[in-house]
């Protein structure tokens, strides 16, 4: 374990530390993933005799944030707890990190068993987890946001423009991007009264139980891009084909079909706008397309010198032919 | 003049041990992030093949496309072609039912795609050459 790793566990241990004095031990720390703002280390802590595995998602001390609108990993922190307290499957939040413990910003979740690679949950079909989802979303739009953590507001309209600015940024030029865009602006469903939206619920952050019948959903992760919004942003996102990982034929993150959302939705409260979910369905597409290119113009700028930054960059044509497949669709292989 | 193995060849050789010998060896000493980073690098060697060996006859074909599509002949400069149609399909003076408009964004991003990513599904599934699509 590097010094860096036992600075660490030694910190975490004054973190989990309950004011009763419950002598607490932590165990090796591992890095999980992160770039350069933001890092996950799983861990297993003993407190009171009780073994927790768990998981720390931080960003180190003088780190910032790249780009704009994330929650912030304290608001983070507060929406898993209020989503946990509205019935959404999410890890529960054992401590949140202070100053004066000197590791930065973020917080300790216990850590859950289940699958979160995409191709794995992709890999069959799981009109459970489809029905699951929708019931998840729809609680996640309904939670209480009275005096919760200040979060980005945003409407339909304000994202095309958001898109339009962020590609523009980039320099490159994309005609389907500008047919996109064009089609997105001239299509825009009006303003909503603004519900808690995840903002990034696709397959790959959803915490699956590969052996339950049908699949199940364990815990809904990354809430790092939520905010306040359409709640039909997330239903458009998760159909995006991206993360259908080639399954294009169950178009909910490659595992079900939309009705199986939409009864889930509906089946805890929520109300299904069709049209709209399309809409951001391609706008989701086209948001992927401008991440795509951000990545690429990191690595372009010197900014995160990282290889797979500039091989992400030339993954925006993949973006490019889905808003095709969507806008200008022509007969394809079934 | 240049000794063989030539360029393509050379590429082949470097993704070859990337995917066969670096990236399976890194996978045995427990670094998967390593691994897989391999995996990443080789599939851009093949990219850059690709693009060496694609991209002349896809440019000239969009050039040719851009051109008649636009209605100037005279413009040779394939990205000034580009910005042009980017601009005019932003400021809706071409919108999608324009002549020519589907077939051109077609063919441009099929043969994108074709570097970038031929396996990608809906690339896949746009090949009218392919067999049967997979389910």
């Amino acid at each position: 374990m590097s010094s860096a790793a036992d600075t660490l566990a030694a910190g975490l241990a004054a973190v989990l530390a309950a004011p009763g004095g419950t002598p607490v031990t932590v165990g090796p720390v591992s890095r999980l993933s992160g770039g350069a703002s933001q890092e996950t280390w799983s861990f297993d802590a003993v407190v009171g005799g009780q073994d927790q595995p768990l998981i720390l998602r931080r960003a180190p001390p003088g780190a910032e944030l790249r780009g704009s609108g994330n929650a912030g990993l304290a608001a983070e922190a507060e929406l898993i707890r209020r989503a946990g307290a509205a019935g959404v499957p999410v890890p529960e939040v054992v401590a949140v990190l202070r100053p004066q413990h000197g590791l930065g910003d973020g917080f300790v979740m216990r850590r859950l068993r289940g699958e979160t690679l995409g191709r794995r949950v992709a890999a069959a079909h799981r009109p459970a987890l489809a029905w699951q989802c929708g019931a998840a979303l729809a609680r996640i739009h309904s939670v209480d946001m009275a005096g919760g953590p200040d979060l980005r507001r945003t409407q339909p309209l304000a994202e095309v423009a958001h898109l339009a600015d962020w590609h523009g940024r980039h320099g490159t030029v994309r005609p389907v991007f500008q047919l996109a865009l064009r089609w997105l602006a001239d299509h825009a469903p009006a303003d909503v009264v603004p519900a808690l939206v995840h903002g990034d619920f696709r397959n790959g952050n959803l915490m699956v139980d590969l052996d339950a019948d049908g699949g199940a959903l364990v815990g809904v992760l990354d809430w790092e891009l939520a905010h306040l919004g359409d709640p039909m942003a997330d239903l458009g996102w998760l159909g995006v084909n991206s993360w259908r990982y080639g399954r294009h034929q169950r178009p909910v993150g490659g595992f079900g079909h939309w009705a199986q959302l939409f009864d889930g939705y509906r089946s805890a409260g929520g109300t299904v706008d069709e049209a709209r979910v399309h809409w951001w369905q391609v706008l989701g597409s086209l948001r992927w397309g401008v991440i795509c290119e951000s990545m690429g113009q990191a690595w372009l700028s010197g900014a995160e010198p990282v290889m797979e930054k500039a091989a992400i960059g030339r993954r925006a044509s993949e973006a490019e032919i889905d808003l095709l497949d969507l806008l200008l669709p022509r007969a394809a292989t079934p | 003049m240049q000794d063989l193995p030539d360029p393509e060849q050379l590429l082949t050789a470097v993704a070859r041990f990337l995917r066969e010998d670096a990236g399976p060896a890194l996978g045995r000493q427990g670094d998967n992030a390593l691994a897989y980073q391999a995996r990443v690098a080789a599939n851009m060697v093949d990219t850059v093949a690709r693009q060496t060996q694609l991209a002349p006859a896809a440019d000239a074909a969009e050039r040719r496309r851009l051109q008649a599509l636009l209605g100037l002949p005279d413009e040779a400069d394939l990205a000034a072609l580009n910005r042009r149609l980017a601009s005019r399909l932003a400021d809706g003076t071409i919108d999608s039912s324009h002549p020519g408009l589907a077939d051109h964004l077609w063919a441009t991003t099929l043969a994108k795609l074709a570097v970038d990513q031929p396996g990608y599904d809906t690339y896949q599934r746009h090949q009218p050459t392919q067999p049967a699509g997979t389910p």
